[in-house]
């Protein structure tokens, strides 16, 4: 299996400095369960977040009280014991849903409690704690194309399994779709295999904020 | 905003950071301490907004990095690098109602690394001096961008609020200021 559609920098920056909201977060780190590429890309994002941190500004006094205190609480606190040997990784099981995504669902594929969108199509809501995105588990049938879900900003589509056809692009397992609002495009589920795929888009809520953001200058708060 | 600059000396804070974690090293750690607590004090601060909570959450990294220094791995990526994800977390816990969802390498459906590097520590460590130098040849403009995306937990969209600049600005800059690294690092490891 190659990927060949990866994250965006944007995306991967904003995930490594810890400023992207859950939904958008679910499909980011669920990609990079599937993808050792981007888990280099991201460690060398978070690399740059320790560089900042290094060069960040350290003339601060009050260095030797805080010693002082932290000194005192880790000498209160028992010796922790040694971080249990990782768990030997359960044997590799190729086609599953990938953790995190598999507990936001509280179940595999095989085991998810569908919702029909019509026309063949299902679709499970994956609740999340941000009031900035929508997400959803999508099951298009094969050969199909995904139902109409305007979106009016960005939407990222994970493919879990089957395959779907954008263009002359073709998205399969671990492979991202980032889409703004300019791009109009008519995804189509591969025949043969029906496509269970994570979309994640802006909230409709994103709007009204957006504005809000806006202006934000202009009202100077 | 100040550079580290070369001629400061710096400990290392690798081999301090293996010492806390094979020997509980008090020493190792009051240096790596004093090297870090005003820096994640300054990082917390940027949310906190009072020194209480800004120190509070310093203090908290700190013992998390006391407690969790054996789970370091200096082949993985520097010190500074690890510390910087603890402080990270911990602040999206103290200030974020939403979560930060992680990949979990031992997953049956993880796909791990293809290879394993033969001098991989080499590497990291290689990687972050790189890194550093990459760093101070960026235009401060970039920096600062970065400094922004890192340090004040800001989205995008914000980021180019405050700034008053389109969000594709904002994104376009910090893409460059990102591919312009990660070229410098590509162009050392093509001469070694």
């Amino acid at each position: 299996m190659t990927i060949r559609h990866h994250l965006s920098d944007d995306l991967l920056v904003s995930y490594a400095a810890g400023s992207l909201a859950e939904g958008w977060s679910l499909a980011v780190a669920t990609h990079l369960a599937l993808c050792p590429a981007c888990r280099q890309r991201l460690a060398f994002a978070e690399g740059i977040g320790g560089e900042l941190l290094e060069s960040s500004d350290a003339a601060a006094p009050g260095t030797d009280a805080s010693w002082e205190a932290v000194r005192r609480r880790i000498a209160k606190s028992s010796p922790t014991p040694p971080s249990a040997a990782p768990a030997a990784p359960a044997a590799r099981r190729a086609g599953g849903l990938p953790e995190p995504l598999r507990s936001y669902l509280g179940r595999d594929v095989e085991t998810l409690r569908w919702r029909s969108l019509g026309r063949g199509a299902s679709q499970i809501r994956i609740p999340t704690a941000d009031n900035e995105t929508q997400v959803r588990l999508l099951r298009i049938p094969a050969g199909k194309p995904v139902p109409e879900h305007g979106h009016g900003g960005r939407e990222l589509t994970l493919v879990l399994s089957g395959s779907f056809a954008d263009g002359n692009d073709l998205f399969a397992r671990g492979d991202i779709e980032d889409a703004d609002a300019s791009l109009t495009h008519q995804p189509v589920a591969t025949p043969g295999e029906d496509c269970i795929c994570l979309a994640v888009t802006d909230a409709p809520l994103r709007f009204r904020s957006w504005i809000l953001r806006a202006i934000q200058p202009l009202l100077g708060i | 905003m100040r550079r580290t600059t070369e001629n400061e000396a710096k400990p290392d804070l690798a081999a301090l950071l293996v010492a806390v974690g094979e020997r509980r090293d008090l020493e190792a750690f009051e240096v790596l301490f004093r090297y870090f607590a005003p820096r994640v004090r300054a990082f917390m601060a940027r949310q906190a907004g009072d020194s209480h909570s800004a120190e509070e959450l310093m203090q908290e990294t700190m013992i998390a990095v006391w407690n969790k220094a054996d789970r370091f791995d200096p082949a993985k990526g520097a010190a500074s690098t690890w510390i910087f994800t603890i402080a990270r977390n911990l602040r999206i816990d103290a200030f974020r109602r939403d979560k930060r969802p992680e990949f979990d390498p031992n997953d049956p459906a993880f796909v791990p690394d293809d290879v394993a590097p033969a001098d991989e520590m080499f590497e990291a460590q290689e990687v972050s001096v790189q890194l550093h130098q990459a760093m101070a040849t960026l235009p401060e403009e970039q920096v600062a961008l970065l400094r922004l995306a890192f340090f004040e937990d800001n989205s995008h969209s914000a980021i180019a609020a405050r700034l008053n600049m389109p969000l594709g600005t904002v994104k376009s800059r910090l893409r460059l200021a990102f591919s312009k690294l990660r070229a410098a690092l590509d162009r050392k490891g093509e001469t070694s």
